[in-house]
């Protein structure tokens, strides 16, 4: 792919300086090793350093570079630059609060995932060896471990946006599951009751979004319901 | 400007796998803590290590501490100290388990203990044959590591300091460190973290070079630190390129590919490394294979129109084998690729991955200087674990796996030892010193209002293709020494960087140039130690020093047998000795031997 220019608009904001935020219309010329949207935007950034957007590890693993990309959350680092209908529109992850640019203020979110206590809890004296845990058991974690906390779902839930404060949403209900299916964790009970409320577990109405946006793939709509389906079979 | 003063019994600089273990110790030991960290801690680079952890464990082939030793001894090529490598692999079966005691996912065997699979250089009876030591959960070890260290700092209510950049370290007049100045990111505002004591954690620099698996964020930040705060830096030269980036975009793929049966080809579909490595094979050394790879590419056997990469085959394997164990690999070369490598092989080019050297240390995480004839004089208040400190237990050439276990180990260590001097009362809060301050502000200040100066992206890309050119996986004389004169000519440039963006908020352009301030200690140093080792030993191999009867490998025992230590101030150059004793006497020192696969 040899040079090609790329026309942008992307919202900005910098509450040092704008009364408002604005979309910005910029376009740049795109070098043959650039191939994802992320190349495109530290080119971008070579012209206008005043740009802000997180990154680190550009390989999909970090979870840092989360935005909505033409109208859907994703993660540029894995997104193609060639392909994305122009003007390429880039917004902050809707429904949190904008700090700056493309930067999000990641409090709610990552409160509501410290209330599900994502943690192992296992409550037998440590024993001098590893814990066993056959490799069927094992599988169970599978789709539920490799959550970036990037937040594309979240903040692509209708649930979420209208209850940042009250509903888990599916990252964070995700990794409740993700702690409920390990045969090592021993406060089953506990998450549960911890989700037991209209809010926390129950506003989530299927919508998908969640599974549709998630750039590893994951399902957090079929670990909620499983995470209600024990609900129920505690109760009966 | 106002600086806020805060007052810790102790700061951790970083919350990758070093710092988060720690802040366990630290947390769990009720001392009051500050992490700082320029990205939530999952976001650190540990995040993305693939392939697994070393300990003998010996759950699939038989296994044992000695056999560990030597191996990391053997691919340090003898320059790693042997007490803090017995200490390490000691260390490795007890911090694995831990681990997995916190919820890391492991995969597991038939028998539901942890899976282990073969890794480069790891052997069992001493070179005999490969051994199954590298503990994995899938091709995600780092993640599933990151995230259950994160876990556990949640339960242990560990403070975070989060998007907060540590700028400069703060030392009184007797040398003593008291603490780091910081910068709020969201605000722009700097403050002083006063404590008893300090822990880096900071990870390495991998950043230098043009292509790297690193991360953006891998700016060497503690490592600049110490050395503008007059801390020597220890072998800086040696740095590891990993065989397998992908070619082009220098996305890493883990060894465990080859540790699951992958195979290197050349053009012409051989399988290279039997002819450089014939025991070993695909799995010998990182530095090693890196070579056989470079060379095969020099001498024309490359593969695609350019003739400039390798393949990384597994098409062998069974679909089932590849998505069970290397999901994300598949993942990674779909993405960067844009090869299924269930149907095709990878395009791989040896890519800079791992920085050998770092604050020198001892092994129980304490930061150590020369000092009145004692090469090894621990700095008060000052720690360091993780890529960012040189224990030294990788010396010149790391083993795969060694990476996430010497975090886990001298991250534990550095924390044990601070909290038994708190307890002791060997750490007090000694008085700032009233300029504390002063250098921070003076660089921020600097960028606020330099003007007719250079830009930071161009600073950077002059740096990290000096250093591509210059001190690459082969070495050559000619080149070190114009990459030394070009290195100082970016330095000089680096001074006068200036920025468009003067918003407090989330300021981004004045981060990259405060991080490139730290690279350019990294740079300088790697080349100006590279340059002075007229030696070829584990990563660091050159052309005027040959493999001979006298020396082999190109390895001069008699001359360099010794540490490097690089100063910041006048590019000063020191050297240490090598501490060839173990730790114990449970085991007998490794012999110098030439180095085969």
């Amino acid at each position: 792919m040899s040079k090609r220019t790329v026309q942008f608009k992307i919202y900005r904001y910098d509450p040092d300086k704008d009364e408002k935020p604005y979309m910005q219309d910029i376009s740049v010329e795109l070098e043959a090793s650039d191939k994802k949207l992320l190349d495109a935007l530290v080119r971008l950034k070579t012209k206008d350093d005043s740009l802000s957007f997180r990154r680190s590890c550009r390989e999909g693993v970090c979870g840092s570079d989360a935005m909505n990309i033409n109208g859907k959350n994703g993660l540029a680092c894995l997104t193609d630059i060639d392909g994305l209908p122009q003007p390429v529109v880039l917004r902050p992850l809707p429904g949190l609060p904008v700090i700056r640019d493309l930067i999000v203020d990641m409090t709610q979110f990552f409160k509501q995932y410290h209330s599900i206590k994502p943690y192992l809890v296992n409550n037998d004296p440590a024993p001098e060896r590893e814990r066993l845990q056959s490799p069927d058991d094992r599988e169970e974690l599978n789709g539920l471990y490799e959550c970036i906390l990037c937040a594309c779902c979240s903040t692509s839930c209708p649930s979420f946006w209208w209850n940042p404060d009250k509903f888990v949403g599916p990252a964070g209900l995700l990794a409740a599951y993700r702690f409920i299916a390990d045969t090592r964790d021993q406060a089953t009970n506990e998450r549960l009751d911890n989700l037991e409320d209209p809010y926390r577990l129950f506003r989530c109405h299927t919508i998908m979004n969640c599974v549709d946006v998630c750039p590893k793939g994951l399902n957090p709509t079929r670990a909620i319901g499983k995470i209600k389906e024990q609900m129920v079979r505690r109760a009966v | 400007m106002n600086v806020a003063k805060r007052t810790f019994d102790a700061v951790i600089v970083g919350a990758g796998g070093a710092g988060l273990r720690a802040a366990l110790q630290l947390s769990e030991a009720g001392l009051k803590t500050a992490v700082l960290t320029k990205v939530f801690p999952t976001r650190s680079h540990t995040v993305a290590a693939q392939g697994g952890v070393a300990a003998s464990l010996g759950n699939s082939t038989e296994d044992n501490w000695h056999w560990h030793m030597y191996d990391t001894v053997k691919g340090s090529d003898w320059l790693g100290d042997q007490d803090a490598i017995e200490f390490m692999v000691r260390k490795a079966n007890e911090v694995v388990v831990e681990l997995e005691h916190y919820g890391m996912p492991f995969d597991r065997t038939d028998n539901g203990k942890i899976y282990q699979r073969p890794f480069g250089g790891h052997s069992m009876n001493y070179g005999q044959a490969p051994v199954m030591r590298s503990c994995a959960a899938a091709d995600r070890t780092g993640h599933a590591m990151l995230h259950a260290l994160y876990q556990r700092n949640v339960r242990a209510n560990t403070q975070f300091f989060v998007e907060w950049m540590a700028l400069d370290l703060i030392r009184n007049s007797e040398g003593d460190v008291v603490g780091v100045t910081a910068i709020e990111m969201e605000t722009g505002e700097v403050s002083i973290f006063h404590a008893k004591a300090t822990i880096f954690a900071t990870g390495g620099a991998g950043r230098i070079y043009y292509s790297s698996t690193n991360a953006f964020i891998n700016t060497g930040d503690g490592v600049g630190m110490a050395a503008r705060a007059g801390i020597p830096l220890e072998d800086m030269e040696f740095w590891q390129f990993h065989p397998t980036g992908v070619a082009g975009a220098g996305v890493l793929i883990t060894e465990g590919v080859r540790g699951e049966g992958g195979i290197l080809r050349n053009a012409s579909g051989e399988r290279f490394m039997e002819r450089y490595a014939p025991n070993l094979k695909d799995l010998a050394s990182r530095d090693v294979v890196s070579r056989s790879m470079v060379t095969e590419i020099n001498e024309g056997r490359g593969c695609g129109p350019d003739k400039d990469h390798v393949l990384l085959d597994i098409t062998h394997l069974s679909p089932e084998t590849i998505l069970k164990r290397l999901p994300g690999i598949r993942e990674i070369s779909i993405q960067f690729a844009g090869v299924d490598p269930i149907k095709a092989p990878i395009p791989v080019v040896p890519t800079c991955h791992y920085q050998m050297g770092g604050i020198p240390t001892n092994y129980k995480g304490q930061v150590v200087v020369p000092k009145d004839g004692n090469p090894n004089v621990p700095v008060s208040g000052f720690y360091a674990a993780g890529e960012c400190a040189c224990a030294s237990v990788h010396g010149a050439n790391r083993l795969g796996t060694n990476s996430l276990l010497d975090l886990l180990v001298f991250g534990k260590s550095a924390g044990e030892t601070v909290v038994e001097d708190f307890k002791s009362g060997n750490l007090t809060l000694k008085p700032l010193p009233a300029d504390a301050a002063d250098v921070s502000l003076a660089r921020i200040n600097r960028l606020e209002t330099q003007k007719g100066g250079t830009e930071v992206h161009d600073v950077r890309l002059d740096m990290q293709r000096t250093m591509q050119k210059h001190a690459g996986v082969f070495r050559f004389n000619d080149l070190l020494v114009e990459g030394v004169e070009k290195i100082k000519e970016v330095a000089e440039q680096a001074k006068t960087t200036q920025i468009g963006d003067k918003s407090k908020v989330w300021n981004t352009a004045r981060t990259e140039a405060l991080e490139l301030d730290n690279l350019i200690e990294v740079a300088k140093a790697t080349m100006i130690s590279a340059e002075a080792r007229k030696e070829s030993r584990g990563a660091h191999v050159r052309d005027d020093a040959p493999d001979t009867a006298e020396n082999p490998n190109g390895r001069d025992d008699k001359n360099w047998l010794k540490h490097t230590l690089w100063y910041s101030e006048g590019n000063r150059l020191d050297y240490k000795p090598v501490n060839l004793k173990p730790l114990s006497d449970d085991v007998d020192p490794i012999a110098l031997a030439k180095r085969t696969y």
